[in-house]
């Protein structure tokens, strides 16, 4: 792996400072733990003259339950996640997401924001500079087509956070602060279905705040497929939280990742409410499933594996919280 | 540029000219010399360059210097005094943790911060703290069953 360009490191004490400096500096960027970061600008895939470091912005890394709402910072790390209390009682998707990421070293320093922000991934994008010159790059950098799909126009490599599908089925908001203030919007908002532009941020603007409600009566969970039991990035994941009224499903939410340029929300899930959790009810959430994700070849697992493993990863585990939620 | 980098590493209070690009490997092992803390892969995949940050293990190819200013780093070199093995280097030299040798100093650290916070760790215990270290040599077995060794040599001191 090559070595890190030359750069300015800043680092602010305050989210606000932050935000300043990076308007301040164009050709800048945030680092928050710096897992993915560090080896993506080591690969030549991410060049800045200034990075801005987050680690001294204290009020990023508080956890705050006020009420029926937890926020969690974005400079949390995903180790202090998965090891809440509220996060572990509450949201146990949210717990098992943050730990099925990379491995234990990793989250020691991986943050919540870093894992929600995280660049989209493909195999024709993450190699080394040698790698990808001999096969005249791609469009994401340096290159003019998608190799995975080279009549589109845009970028299909594959968002593979773990973390963005849990909170996605836990129904979270995040707060962007940018020079104008604060704003706030719904998760799923913050996403772009785009392998080269995947997030709703400004050039600006900084990821401070995951909100999430603590509702009752909902049981979640998150499971991904990878080669290895750790490290690896998710072939796919799928998040699922289930709202059980007796015998029929209350409400039912799933969202995937790795298998899209974005973490997947799958619409028309809502029509299963009132009904009770048969074979009928899953097909149906398969045909969902199926209709709700895209996968290319950005991983070196073939498509049809994903897109065939990915139904039936969430069809188990809606079987499981489904008798959880008994 | 280069800038001050204030940091404690091995239990001694440091003050060094640091690139502001420098990564906390290439400060430990070229400017400190201390270069038990491997390279490996180079990209946060094998853990060989494990190292603890304030008792925490973290990744050193994967971390700036300067972001761990004022912290607490230790090293493999720090676990021994006096020129005596820590339990753990002992348990991995005489379980045969240790083959090639490459990995051993990662797993050794990444181990020890497992004992310090859970002194009798399970053997699913040990195998999830040392998930992100690879082996090629071992298959793990023998890995696993030096910190055993080492956990229970201090259940004995104890």
């Amino acid at each position: 792996m090559g070595a890190l360009s030359e750069f300015r490191l800043l680092s602010p004490a305050s989210a606000a400072e932050a935000v300043r400096l990076r308007g301040a500096h164009p050709a800048s960027r945030f680092i928050a733990g710096g897992t993915d970061l560090l080896p993506n600008m080591r690969r030549g895939l991410v060049g800045a003259e200034v990075v801005i470091d987050l680690a001294g912005i204290g009020e990023m890394r508080e956890v705050q339950h006020t009420g029926d709402v937890l926020r969690i910072g974005a400079r949390v790390t995903l180790a202090t996640l998965a090891a809440d209390a509220t996060v572990l009682a509450r949201l146990p998707a949210l717990a098992q997401a943050a730990l099925a990421v990379a491995g234990p070293t990793h989250r020691n320093a991986a943050t919540l924001g870093g894992n929600l922000c995280l660049e989209t991934r493909c195999q024709y994008f993450n190699q080394s500079e040698h790698w990808r010159q001999a096969n005249q790059y791609c469009m994401k950098l340096a290159g003019d087509v998608c190799r995975v799909a080279p009549k589109s126009s845009r970028c299909y490599a594959a968002f593979s956070g773990d973390v963005a599908p849990a909170l996605l089925a836990l129904g979270a908001d995040v707060e962007i602060l940018g020079p104008q203030g604060v704003r706030r919007l719904p998760l799923a908002e913050f996403y772009v279905d785009d392998g080269m532009r995947w997030l709703a941020l400004g050039p600006d603007e900084l990821l401070l705040a995951v909100t999430m409600p603590l509702a009752n009566g909902w049981v979640s969970t998150y499971e991904k497929l990878r080669v290895r039991g750790a490290i690896d990035f998710p072939l796919t994941g799928v998040a699922v939280a289930l709202r059980r009224d007796g015998d029929t499903i209350g409400e039912l939410r799933i969202a995937c990742t790795g298998v899209s340029s974005r973490p997947e929300f799958i619409a028309g899930l809502d029509e299963l409410a009132g009904k009770p959790l048969d074979d009928a009810a899953l097909a149906t959430a398969e045909r969902h499933i199926k209709r709700g994700i895209q996968p290319m070849e950005t991983t070196l697992v073939s498509v049809p594996y994903r897109r065939r493993a990915t139904p039936v990863l969430a069809k188990r585990l809606v079987r499981r919280l489904w008798d959880e939620g008994s | 540029m280069k800038t001050l980098l204030r940091l404690s590493v091995n239990g001694r209070l440091r003050e060094d000219a640091v690139a502001e690009n420098a990564l906390l490997l290439d400060y430990l092992r070229d400017t400190l010399g201390l270069t038990g803390t491997k390279q490996g892969c180079d990209g946060g995949e094998c853990g060989a360059c494990t190292v603890l940050v304030d008792g925490q293990p973290r990744l050193a190819c994967s971390t700036l210097a300067h972001s761990v200013a004022g912290r607490r780093i230790e090293t493999i070199e720090g676990l021994s005094t006096e020129g005596n093995l820590s339990r753990l280097q002992r348990a991995f030299h005489e379980h045969l943790g240790s083959q090639c040798g490459f990995c051993t100093p990662g797993m050794i650290m990444a181990a020890e911060a497992l004992l310090r916070r859970n002194p009798q760790p399970s053997r699913d215990e040990i195998r999830a703290a040392l998930a992100g270290n690879l082996c090629r040599c071992t298959g793990y077995v023998k890995i696993v069953e030096s910190v055993e060794a080492a956990a229970a040599c201090d259940e004995v001191s104890a």
